[in-house]
């Protein structure tokens, strides 16, 4: 059997005196979602954030494609998109002004992809305002455009429901359904369960402490 | 309906090259701080406040005023610089854009050296305009005005770049402001003796060369140096 896309092993990670991830384990691969689960201070954050590479673990390994990501951390990143709690948006810019400016540095993209990617939140109305005057949900989906517009194998979502109304949480699952048919991965951290079809989900839940 | 699909095998060559990302950066920077002016007036207030108050407290007698110009104008730029530093990774630390800069598989030194550049345009390049207006307000004589200009405008080149690492390395840290100028200003000394130096031999007419190539030689050294070493706090404020 091949490896998989992403493989996790044995992953430690302390914060101060908490140990906070205890030999946590799992791999996703193509077209398969994992859903993090557990209660607050579990540790589905500090997961995602040690798995993109923003936090350094104290032991154990994460691979990309087989290989360990902190060989090639530009490498895995230009492969990931990770959302965290708040929308990564500037509130003087406008929806499209933050989408030029955030994904533009990654990768170059048409006119019609930003308003396709729009269109798909359905954000294409108020997405000329000010980022400040928009409400918290729209923000939400404005960084799920963005997601998008990254287009990227693998989704690193930190409560991607967030502030979303009962058809945008629905449009979320809808979202990653059709990242992962597409031969995307994904890892969400959730309270409440994605509205992910059952083939793909995968769940790994997070003991206290 | 069709959505933008995620291309799993997404190309390195759809990536915008280093200069476009510079420029990007650059152009989302200007634009931000042109949508918040009072962070923009707020140094340039404070050196224009500083430079005319010493005429008043002092003596309106230019050709004594003309003897002190070269250490107010100095003194009053690096504070206003200082003052400005405050907000240069702040914001963008808080909303979280400064992490997604991080992740976006782009060098962060090249980010934020975009971002020094950036705030040098919008507040050290200001002050270098201002600091003759100034000097001929403090008497200092026409001829003189080349040399402040470039004096100022490389010293304050390296007062931005050093002031991304305290910036950078004071991310983390409430109310950073004390914190940021109590690890900037020392190593900060060299640019006002060299720059305070370079006005005084330019206000009495002397060739004032050797220091300006030394304040040159600083603005070298930090340009090489400085966004790496901003780039590594980043990182560490990061996790």
């Amino acid at each position: 059997m091949s490896e998989a896309m992403l493989q996790v092993e044995n992953l430690h990670l302390w914060r101060g005196e908490r140990h906070v991830l205890r030999g946590v384990g799992f791999s996703v691969n193509s077209g398969e979602c994992l859903q993090l689960s557990g209660p607050n201070g579990a540790g589905k954050t500090s997961l995602l954030r040690t798995v993109c590479g923003l936090s350094y673990p104290e032991g154990g390994q994460i691979r990309w494609r087989g290989e360990d990501v902190h060989r090639d951390l530009p490498g895995f990143h230009s492969q990931m998109a990770y959302l965290g709690h708040e929308p990564p948006l500037k509130m003087e810019l406008t929806g499209r002004e933050n989408l030029h400016y955030w994904v533009g540095v990654r990768r170059r993209f048409a006119r019609s992809e930003l308003e396709r990617a729009l269109e798909r939140v359905g954000g294409q109305r108020w997405s000329d305002r000010p980022v400040r005057t928009l409400s918290a949900g729209q923000k939400r989906r404005v960084a799920l455009a963005g997601l998008l517009l990254m287009a990227v194998p693998l989704w690193l979502l930190d409560e991607p429901t967030t502030n979303l109304d009962v058809e945008g949480q629905q449009l979320v699952g809808t979202l990653i359904d059709e990242h992962l048919a597409a031969g995307g991965l994904a890892m969400a951290a959730v309270h409440h369960p994605l509205a992910v079809s059952e083939r793909g989900l995968r769940r790994l839940e997070l003991g206290g402490g | 309906m069709q959505a933008a699909l995620p291309s799993v095998q997404l190309g390195r060559g759809s990536a915008p090259s280093a200069w476009g990302v510079a420029r990007l950066m650059l152009e989302r920077d200007l634009r931000l701080a042109f949508r918040k002016a009072s962070q923009l007036v707020q140094p340039l207030a404070f050196f224009a406040m500083v430079t005319t108050l010493f005429p008043l407290a002092i003596t309106p007698e230019l050709s004594r005023l003309r003897h002190i110009a070269s250490g107010v104008l100095w003194a009053a730029a690096l504070l206003a610089s200082l003052l400005a530093l405050e907000f240069l990774f702040r914001d963008d630390a808080q909303d979280g854009t400064l992490e997604q800069y991080a992740l976006s598989g782009r060098a962060l030194t090249g980010l934020l050296s975009a971002k020094t550049a950036a705030h040098w345009l919008l507040t050290g390049l200001p002050l270098a305009l201002m600091a003759p207006i100034a000097g001929v307000a403090l008497g200092v004589p026409g001829r003189a005005l080349p040399g402040i200009l470039a004096s100022v405008t490389l010293g304050t080149v390296t007062l931005s770049l050093l002031g991304a690492i305290g910036a950078a390395l004071t991310l983390g840290v409430r109310r950073a402001g004390a914190l940021l100028s109590l690890l900037t200003l020392p190593l900060a000394i060299p640019v006002l003796i060299f720059g305070a130096h370079a006005t005084q031999l330019a206000i009495r007419g002397e060739p004032y060369g050797a220091p300006l190539t030394l304040l040159a030689a600083l603005a070298v050294f930090g340009m090489t140096l400085a966004p790496l070493a901003a780039a590594a706090a980043v990182r560490i404020n990061l996790e």
